[in-house]
């Protein structure tokens, strides 16, 4: 069998521009986490089903384990570790979680993390209900989900309280209202 | 005065790297290892003819392919021998384990027979895919049914498919329930489920040749015992070995069973190698290759009088215990122990026979064999209650053990060899707590007002005991550094219960120091060798206890050396915000890390501190040794905890639910938990502990089962297939507290791990039976279960009548 065949691929991660030589074949998720060492992005599942391994592509929430790496040139993508602030602190989702308790054993939490991020940038102030629902695609086995509904609200209310103007994790400014970021 | 930390819902320190992606789980190490995929048989029941791996041999980039007869070949005592029989017991007389790597014949879907090394995964995949195995099959026993009738045999060596057969009594409980006024028998079901952590297996290995040493990093719940076992297996010095847990994306018990195959393989592969070697467990085979729990067939007599008092109980069952028993008879141990909870059965008999199907191995999932034992209990009484048309509540008030009566004394070995001896708890109080939180005496009035909006609801209820904190033992060590940072181990390990944290109060509370000064390792056996393992509900109660007597030992030694240094008696001093100070002169003091250069004699000042320990310093007496005998240098201490028997917690569970009329779709209005861990350390931990334990309680009534067909084949393997519960699933959880503090332990502590997770199908089946009149006898249970299960009852004259009455 002969060496596979390499594509030549560049992307933003976290706001670093990364040029990469990949197999074809290479799921994002694998570029994360072994090419670039970004292990914050989890697999739990390998199919898309339990969201550990969610990342933010074009800051929508997108399943790295089921994205070839290769077909996201150009594309900026942020990871739970481009979740934190710019001073490497915990981000208001990520504060939130300890606040609230809303993780155990973590190996979940990225992918809530990113989801969540997202989900509030089109809805600043949810409901317990809205909460809840955002959070329905993502598979935890510790927390049976309560202190993440808890943890949704509260970081709703600690991103109002930050700066209103701020730094968004995609690595782009926005101003003023956090709501209205396309997806 | 510090502020007390024990008791408090202190926010995890862990968390900052874990939400920030700066945890260290397995995949997440060894960048340059070499990676492994398995060949896994696709067959239940098969004899190994031929392997073929001349396909594989071109793939660029493969390193090496093992099968069976390696592990022959290589001068390693053990490799080549089945694996590790790890909890015998003299009633297991058929025990079977498999080898690391199949030999001749596979018993399930799953068992690993060729093992390959690649420069990644993708190539090692490639490879395995290329190898050719060559298989005769025999006819696979699936299911308890199957193995009960033995028409044909797991291993040609064990007749009737039976590992175990095990008997524990009190006396004659078939007549005794002869002899009473009412009896009734059931016949009761729970199917197979998986404790599935996000996070499967891995194992990482570096072999340092120059140094003749093995680093082991493994996903487990016992980095202790896998050391131990890994040396053992491939011949090696246990010196020589060190295994470390790194974060661990949970457990809920698969991960203390141990070594697994892949745990001697990478090992044994990175010394052959001589490179690191790495194996990342993927989900599907984590479902057909890594362990189940749950399945197990009951039939119950039991008798009772007019007033519900339970006068004999009598129980058989099955346990399906797969393809192999490494990890003993745990599981039906704790069913035929722990189903009594908080009752007095009058006289009992248990009796169960453990048995081998073509399925993945059982070994023990969070609640252990708890939730089938509660699941019958709470069904007799719930039958008992229809029958005599008494409350629910009132039949389980008639039965309880008395709080005035502890210790109770059950009559029978528990799962560690002692006597299932409850130590404390007040069951009445628990329940009157649990009815005004569910509002018990109120729902009548609500079914009523739902019934007039077209609405079908109802409430069930279920108690259990749980023994916790089994032993041997656990230790820690606490050393206090120069600069104040107090550095903490034990040997278990933590995978998401915030071990760190809980023990972090302990030793602040105990050594008068501030939280952020303290750093707690946990399951680094080159940290601390000695240790048993996470399970069982177990690290508060052992490490926790441990860590306290540790704590109190350092904080001797350091009045005492306070005490000199201060020129005052150690009973006027106190430890306060990492000072040790005079009572009621608080100028008088020396910082804790002060405390420990001078319990370190020097001869050289390596820096400003170090300078107050030389022996030209003002403080040295030269009159005496500068290490009196019998103390050792450093502010450190090491301690164990090792009680006489476990300790038992307990709680109650209420549920509401709604069944669709239509649809039959089960939805969970209301659950509620009245919980007794004894004194709690962090409720915040605690109440996130019982939050995903009923989740999982949930998931395992309505949602999770294993689907095997009739030939093997797991049909469900896959996120996609196997239920497990999303938020839009899981209700919120209303908890009540109950301390009954422990007796046998200096925090008074019990066990909080597993609890949430054991009344789930016991309480919801009593919900649902509640709501539509008709009896469960089998969980999980799915809509167009109930849907059919409404039908056939319908047919039937009516809801008591269904009870399949024995005598009366």
């Amino acid at each position: 069998m002969a060496t596979e065949t390499l594509v030549h691929v560049s992307f933003h991660v976290n706001g670093t521009l990364h040029e990469l030589e990949l197999p074809a074949r290479r799921l994002l998720s694998d570029a994360l986490r072994h090419d670039l060492k970004l292990t914050g992005t989890h697999v739990g599942c390998e199919h898309g089903v339990c969201g550990a391994c969610t990342v933010l592509v074009d800051r929508a929430p997108v399943r790295s384990c089921l994205v070839f790496a290769v077909s996201l040139e150009g594309a900026r993508i942020t990871t739970v570790e481009g979740c934190c602030t710019d001073g490497g602190d915990m981000g208001p989702v990520q504060q939130a979680f300890q606040d609230c308790h809303a993780l155990q054993c973590g190996f979940c939490t990225p992918g809530f993390i990113t989801t969540i991020t997202a989900y509030l940038a089109q809805n600043a102030d949810p409901t317990a209900e809205e909460a809840r629902e955002a959070i329905s695609g993502n598979l935890c086995r510790c927390t049976g989900y309560q202190n993440i509904v808890a943890a949704v609200q509260r970081a709703a209310a600690l991103r109002k309280a930050t700066d209103r103007t701020r730094r968004d994790p995609s690595g782009e400014v926005s101003t003023g209202s956090t709501t209205g970021v396309e997806s | 005065m510090t502020t007390k930390m024990f008791g408090q819902p202190i926010r995890r320190t862990e968390d900052p790297r874990l939400v920030t992606g700066n945890g260290r789980y397995l995949d997440d190490l060894g960048h340059d290892a070499l990676e492994v995929a398995f060949v896994r048989s696709p067959h239940a029941h098969a004899r190994l003819t031929d392997i073929d791996v001349t396909g594989a041999l071109d793939v660029e980039g493969l390193v090496a392919i093992y099968t069976h007869e390696d592990l022959e070949a290589e001068d390693i005592a053990g490799m080549a021998e089945p694996l590790p029989m790890l909890i015998p017991h003299p009633t297991l007389t058929h025990g079977r384990t498999q080898c690391a790597l199949a030999r001749t014949e596979v018993n399930y879907v799953g068992e690993a027979i060729a093992m390959v090394v690649a420069t990644d995964r993708y190539i090692a995949e490639d490879a395995a895919e290329r190898i050719s195995v060559v298989y005769e099959l025999l006819p696979a026993v699936v299911g308890v049914e199957a193995a009960r009738a033995a028409e044909h045999l797991v291993h040609d060596d064990v007749p009737g498919n039976v590992a175990a057969r095990m008997v524990q009594q009190t006396g004659d409980a078939d007549a005794a329930v002869d002899g009473a006024p009412h009896s009734l028998g059931l016949d009761l079901a729970i199917e197979r489920s998986a404790s599935m952590p996000m996070e499967g297996k891995g194992v990482l290995a570096k072999w340092d040749s120059d140094d003749s040493s093995l680093l082991v990093h493994t996903s487990t719940q016992t980095s202790t015992s896998v050391r131990q076992a890994i040396a053992a297996k491939l011949g090696l010095p246990v010196d020589r070995v060190e295994v470390v847990t790194p974060d661990v994306g949970g457990g809920f018990g698969v991960k203390i069973m141990h070594p697994w195959p892949e745990e001697v393989l990478v090992p044994w592969a990175a010394i052959r190698l001589g490179r690191p070697v790495k194996w990342t467990e993927d989900r599907r085979e984590h479902f057909v290759s890594s362990a189940h729990e749950r399945g197990q067939l009951h039939q119950v007599r039991v008798g009772y009088d007019d007033e519900g008092h339970l006068l004999g109980l009598s129980v058989r069952f099955w346990h399906d215990n797969g393809a192999y028993t490494p990890y003993g008879l745990i599981v039906p141990i704790i069913t035929s122990t722990q189903l009594l909870g908080p009752y007095k059965p009058g006289v009992y008999r248990v009796e169960f026979a453990s048995l081998y199907t073509n399925t993945v191995i059982v070994t023990p999932y969070r609640g252990a064999g708890r939730p089938q034992g509660c699941f019958v209990m709470e069904r007799v009484m719930d039958a008992i209650a229809a029958d005599l048309g008494l409350d629910r509540t009132l039949v389980r008030e008639r039965n309880f053990i008395q709080p005035g009566e502890m210790p109770y004394e059950q009559g029978l070995v528990f799962q560690d060899g002692r006597q299932l001896t409850y130590d404390s708890g007040d069951f009445p109080a628990s329940l009157a707590k649990l009815k005004t939180l569910v509002g018990w005496d109120d729902f009548p009035a609500f079914r009523e007002q739902a019934q007039a909006e077209g609405r079908t609801v109802g409430i069930g209820l279920a108690c259990y005991v749980e023994g916790t904190g089994v032993g041997p033992y656990e230790g820690g060590h606490i050393r206090v550094e120069n600069d104040g940072t107090v550095v903490v181990s034990t040997g278990l390990t933590s995978q998401g219960q915030g071990h760190q944290t809980m023990l972090a109060q302990i030793v602040a509370d105990e050594l008068g120091m501030p939280m952020d000064r303290i750093r707690v390792t946990t399951g680094d056996t080159r940290r601390f060798k000695y240790a048993v393992g996470t399970f069982a509900s177990r690290t508060a109660v052992m490490s926790g206890s441990a860590m306290a007597l540790t704590a109190r030992k350092v904080r001797e030694k350091a009045l005492r050396i306070a005490a000199d240094a201060l020129e005052a008696s150690v009973d006027d001093l106190e430890i306060v915000d990492g000072q040790v100070r005079i009572k009621g002169a608080p100028a008088s003091r020396i910082d804790m890390g002060t405390v420990a250069v001078l319990s370190n004699p020097l001869r050289y000042a390596f820096d400003e501190a170090a300078r107050r320990a030389t022996q030209f310093a003002p403080a040295a007496d030269p009159t005496k040794p500068p290490v009196a005998a019998g103390d050792a240098p450093g502010l450190e201490a090491t301690d164990f905890y090792s009680p006489t028997q476990s300790t038992f917690a307990n709680g109650m569970h209420a549920v509401v639910v709604e069944i669709d009329r239509d649809t039959c779709d089960i939805k969970i209005l209301r659950y509620c938990v009245v919980h007794d861990c004894g004194t709690i350390i962090n409720p915040m931990i605690v109440e996130g502990q019982i939050h995903g334990g009923v989740a999982q309680g949930v998931g395992g009534a309505l949602y999770e089962r294993m689907e095997y067909a009739e030939d093997g084949q797991l049909l469900n393997a896959s996120f996609m297939d196997f239920l497990m519960p999303y938020a839009s699933e899981v209700p919120t959880v209303e908890i009540d507290h109950l301390q009954t503090p422990s007796p046998l332990n200096p925090l008074g502590v019990k066990g909080a791990g597993e609890a949430g997770v054991i009344p789930g199908s016991a309480a919801i089946a009593s919900a649902i039976e509640d709501a539509l009149g008709l009896t469960i006898r089998r969980m999980p249970i799915s809509p167009s279960e109930l849907f059919h299960l409404r039908l056939t009852s319908a047919e039937s004259a009516g809801p008591v009548e269904t009870l399949r009455k024995v005598r009366s």
